[in-house]
């Protein structure tokens, strides 16, 4: 009893400061301004930034370092129940958990735990094992670390105006595809841009992983350390949550982009304006017959961002047809089944959104309540001291006493309160992911309508060639013997007419198999959903009843020690 | 409340008990309001059951507002010096606007402790104007209450006010600021130093107390907001996850409202009595610096007094012819400055009874309160655990 009522008041003492900190130490808040889903950015950074707050390991925040009372923290992602699969049952039997929750902490975490706050589905390997056994040995970690400043080698105007941050990536795998299995590259940031874009063009349909902002304007606001190791964070969930899709880890740009050593061989993207010009410089020539048709390797990839002007007219041209123009479209989309679908996450969206809100108010009610608690254990330790150290009467002593059983108690349950929080944070964010997620979907979504749009830019076309052929025929057939130049139209546009039925094929080969990517990946999305709710929901409960079953231990003895006071009419 | 405290000394308090005992029990209840406006109040009752000779029948009920209270406790506060006088809730001028039933009750039971407080007390439950405030018809004690305002020309319509002004003097002369007519007795030095820095510290765990108080109530709000949103995700979603998030919902809202509940309690068996020990250490403050004046008195009057002996002397001598009336006024001081003395000495004795008396009733005034904060937490703790474990066999079913 003394010993721990002592290790208590010392930790405490020697920890005021610390604690004080702790308490004082707010999340800073750093969004990210993506356009599309400002509130997942910024509650993605507020909240890995919170969870930061209480890792022993992370670097920024260097209160939670030296903090004993957090040091000996029990350390275990609840998102797995099957981590403690010999415990499975145990859950049933009250009061297990208090127990079951909070093994020692494992030294061998302690490397890992950099960045283990990503709920990253891929880096965790039993999570794999609990949602695909058929990859059961299938393992891929990927850190992002060590960011350094490098010049750019050019000779260029303004001086130091080409310096960069490059970043290790180190992969560890056992996939055989990979060349080894452990490996680490140099990157920056406009690598990872570029990985990006060649994934969008090539995985049209799929749910590919947003990539991080390019955030222009915080790098110059923000603190550059601070800034660079938010990008840290970032690059490392984008790389892993690329791993964990199961196509994309398989792709040949995420091979090229995590082994290929020196610069990233994949095409990079040229700028919007860059691009514009090239399609101004050829749009005389597509204009005035020459190339006019697009090309079928062109097709496969949307008019919009590219160089093809006057494809981007016409399938403008298309689209305002289709919204204003009185006929029906040549093609539309006519799975009902896939419209359903699309309404029904457009509403899963907007609660989801919801829910991660009200998750992030409890988060903070939660915090608040363990430091309140934690201050108010302290005031009556500051009491304690006092009553103490001037005491005259043996009833001084005695309320000293009891105070201190509070004090400790206090301090002991606000400790519980902020691991209860901890643990908390990393099991709602699957609420956070799943926000991230729509964004994949929506870009999936994107990909299936302008792959329909050039479809029905292409039937317009054809069907508009065929007319001018037929009405070329006749005003030839009443001519007798033929006009040279008439015949040699005419052979220009069956060549036109043969190269848009190419494209065209293209295009609809190309529509269909967006449309099946987009199917298989519903499919995926909906399995996965499943299990990682589920993860998600008993994670988050196991975690409240155990702590919960703590803090009451803790209150019961302290009831027990004052139970000396109790009235009668209790 | 209270039962050890009514026991400890002067009457029995149970009306149960033998009627040869002599009892004294009072109870403030029935808060009603009354009035409009800014001219609201409420108004108690105020019942007093007692075999004791001076006062009316078994049984006796009186209607009595805030301000009566006020009355009592100045009229104590003046003649019992050295006596700790109970201390009253705070006025709060601009709470009493809101008068939640929270704050209606709150006050009340303030109130009901105050006066058991007194009648328990040895000396104040002598008081005469404890017998008045008792039994008084409603009109009488108007009159009293208009009288007692105008009577003071200070006029200390804020009791905190009186503390403020008696704080400042005293820490005056603790500061040494005036002239340093001071007890010089190390012992009373250190008690007036104890009982400043405690109120010091107990108003910091006040203020920590409250802010848990608070915080029960967010965390309440947040789980009530968290479950709708669930449920309302749980409706977008087919069969087991459905069914899981909506189960999820409905049991966060629950302990919602058990939050609240507790919240209310704390309030009023945590937060509330370690307000009462910051008030009852402010009473205390009043009353070191009514000794510091009956010491200065006193001081007064024997430099006055040797004065006048001396010229008494000298005029004897003289064989002047104003011997006589010297005579009569140093006699007349001499009484006085013996009145002095013995006011001031009955101010140290009553003040180290009290003391002792204070010490005992907060051990177990903090006794009890830390007994049923530590008893609601556990409580509190252990019905979220038996609420979320009770969720687990049902998730368990959603997701098989």
């Amino acid at each position: 009893m003394m010993g721990s009522e002592n290790e208590a008041e010392s930790q405490v003492f020697a920890s005021r400061e610390e604690m004080e900190n702790l308490v004082l130490d707010e999340p800073s808040d750093n969004p990210n301004g993506n356009g599309g889903s400002k509130s997942f950015s910024d509650y993605r950074s507020v909240m890995s930034s919170l969870a930061d707050a209480h890792h022993p390991f992370s670097p920024p925040l260097t209160p939670a370092d030296s903090d004993p009372l957090l040091a000996p923290q029990p350390y275990r992602d609840l998102r797995n129940p099957s981590l403690s699969h010999d415990n499975n049952n145990s859950y049933i039997e009250p009061p297990a958990y208090a127990d079951v929750i909070f093994s020692p902490f494992d030294e061998n975490t302690g490397s890992e735990i950099n960045g283990i706050d990503s709920p990253g589905r891929s880096s965790d390997s039993s999570l794999s094992l609990s949602r695909s056994p058929s990859s059961s040995s299938d393992y891929i970690k990927i850190t992002v670390s060590n960011p350094q400043k490098e010049q750019e080698s050019s000779n260029s105007l303004v001086p130091g105006a080409s310096t960069y941050v490059t970043y290790l990536i180190t992969t560890r795998t056992n996939i055989p595809e990979f060349n080894g299995s452990e490996f680490g590259v140099r990157r920056r940031f406009k690598d990872v841009v570029t990985l990006s874009d060649r994934l969008a063009e090539a995985y049209r349909g799929f749910f590919i992983p947003p990539r991080p902002d390019k955030s222009v304007v915080e790098s110059q606001v923000m603190q550059k350390q601070e800034f660079v190791e938010q990008r840290r964070v970032a690059l490392e969930k984008y790389l892993r949550r690329l791993a964990a899709h199961p196509i994309i880890r398989n792709s040949d740009e995420l091979k090229v982009f995590l082994q290929v050593q020196g610069k990233l061989p994949l095409a990079t993207s040229t700028d919007v304006a860059s691009r514009m010009l090239d399609g101004a410089v050829n749009l005389p020539k597509q204009l005035f017959g020459e190339g006019s048709t697009v090309a079928p390797q062109d097709v496969v990839q949307p008019a919009k961002g590219g160089r093809d002007l006057l494809r981007l007219f016409k399938e403008l041209k298309q689209s305002v047809s289709n919204d204003w123009g009185g006929s029906r479209p040549p093609v539309v989309e006519e799975d009902k089944e896939f419209l359903e679908k699309k309404e029904k996450m457009n509403v899963f969206e907007l609660q989801l959104s919801n829910a991660s809100q009200q998750a992030e108010s409890l988060v903070k009610a939660q915090q608040d309540m363990g430091e309140t608690m934690g201050e108010l254990g302290l005031a009556f330790i500051k009491l304690t001291k006092f009553e103490n150290e001037e005491a005259k009467f043996e009833s001084q002593r005695v309320r000293a006493g009891d105070m201190k059983n509070v004090a400790t108690a206090a301090v002991k349950a606000s400790r519980f309160y902020r691991e209860l929080n901890a643990q908390t944070v990393k099991h709602l964010d699957t609420l956070h992911e799943y926000l991230g997620l729509m964004l994949s979907v929506h870009g999936a979504f994107a990909d299936r309508s302008s792959a329909l749009l050039t479809v029905q830019t292409l039937l317009s076309e054809l069907s508009a060639l065929h007319t001018r052929a037929e009405k070329l025929e006749a005003a030839s057939s009443k001519i007798f013997g033929g006009d040279k130049s008439r015949i040699r139209r005419m052979e220009e546009l069956k060549e036109t007419i043969r190269a848009t039925e190419n494209a065209k094929s293209v295009a609809i080969r190309e529509y269909e198999r967006i449309k099946e990517n987009n199917r298989t990946e519903l499919e995926r999305m909906e399995t996965e959903k499943q299990a990682d709710f589920s993860n998600m929901l008993k994670g988050f409960v196991l975690n409240q009843v155990g702590y919960a079953e703590k803090i009451a231990n803790v209150w019961a003895k302290v009831a027990e020690e004052t139970s000396g006071y109790a009235t009668d009419s209790a | 409340m209270d039962q050890q405290q009514r026991s400890s000394s002067g009457y029995s308090h149970s009306p149960r008990s033998p009627s040869s005992q002599p009892y004294l029990s009072v109870s403030v209840t029935d808060p009603v309001k009354l009035g409009n406006g800014v001219q609201a109040y409420i108004s108690y009752r105020v019942i007093t059951k007692t075999n004791l000779p001076d006062y009316q029948g078994p049984e006796k009920i009186v209607i009595r507002r805030y301000s009566d209270f006020v009355w009592l406790h100045d009229r104590l506060f003046e003649k019992y010096k050295g006596v700790f006088i109970p201390p009253l809730p705070e006025k709060s001028a601009v709470e009493k606007f809101r008068f939640s039933a929270e704050f209606i009750e709150m006050r009340r039971q303030a109130l009901d402790v105050f006066v058991n407080r007194i009648a328990s007390h040895q000396e104040l439950q002598k008081s005469e104007d404890l017998k008045t405030f008792l039994q008084a018809e409603e009109e009488t004690m108007e009159r009293l209450r208009a009288h007692e305002s105008s009577y003071f020309k200070k006029k200390p319509a804020d009791l905190l006010q009186i503390f403020k002004d008696v704080q400042s003097r005293v820490s005056d002369v603790v500061l040494g600021k005036e002239k340093p007519v001071e007890e010089s007795n190390p012992d009373y030095e250190k008690l007036k130093h104890y009982i400043f820095e405690l109120e010091n510290h107990l108003a910091e765990a006040q203020k920590h107390a409250y802010r848990l108080v608070k915080r029960h109530r967010e965390l309440g709000q947040s789980l009530s907001d968290f479950g709708k949103a669930a449920k309302l995700l749980g409706a977008c979603e087919a069969d087991g996850l459905g069914k899981a998030l909506t189960e999820l919902g409905a049991k966060s809202e629950t302990l919602s409202i058990r939050l609240q509940k507790e919240a209310h309690q704390l309030l009023m068996n945590f937060e509330e009595p370690l307000k009462d020990y910051v008030r009852a250490v402010q009473s205390i403050k009043a009353t070191i610096a009514e000794r510091a004046n009956a010491f200065r008195q006193q001081c007064e009057l024997a430099e006055t007094m040797k004065l006048k002996e001396i010229n008494l002397d000298k005029l004897m001598l003289t064989r002047s012819d104003r011997v006589g009336e010297a005579e009569i006024e140093y006699r007349e001081l001499k009484e006085d400055s013996e009145e002095a003395a013995r006011r001031f000495e009955s101010i140290v004795r009553l003040m180290n009874e009290e003391i002792v008396r204070f010490q005992d009733q907060k051990m177990i005034d903090m006794g009890r309160a830390f007994h049923e904060f530590a008893k609601g937490q556990a409580r509190l703790a252990n019905n979220i655990a038996d609420a979320w474990r009770s969720l687990l066999p049902k998730l368990e079913a959603c997701f098989t």
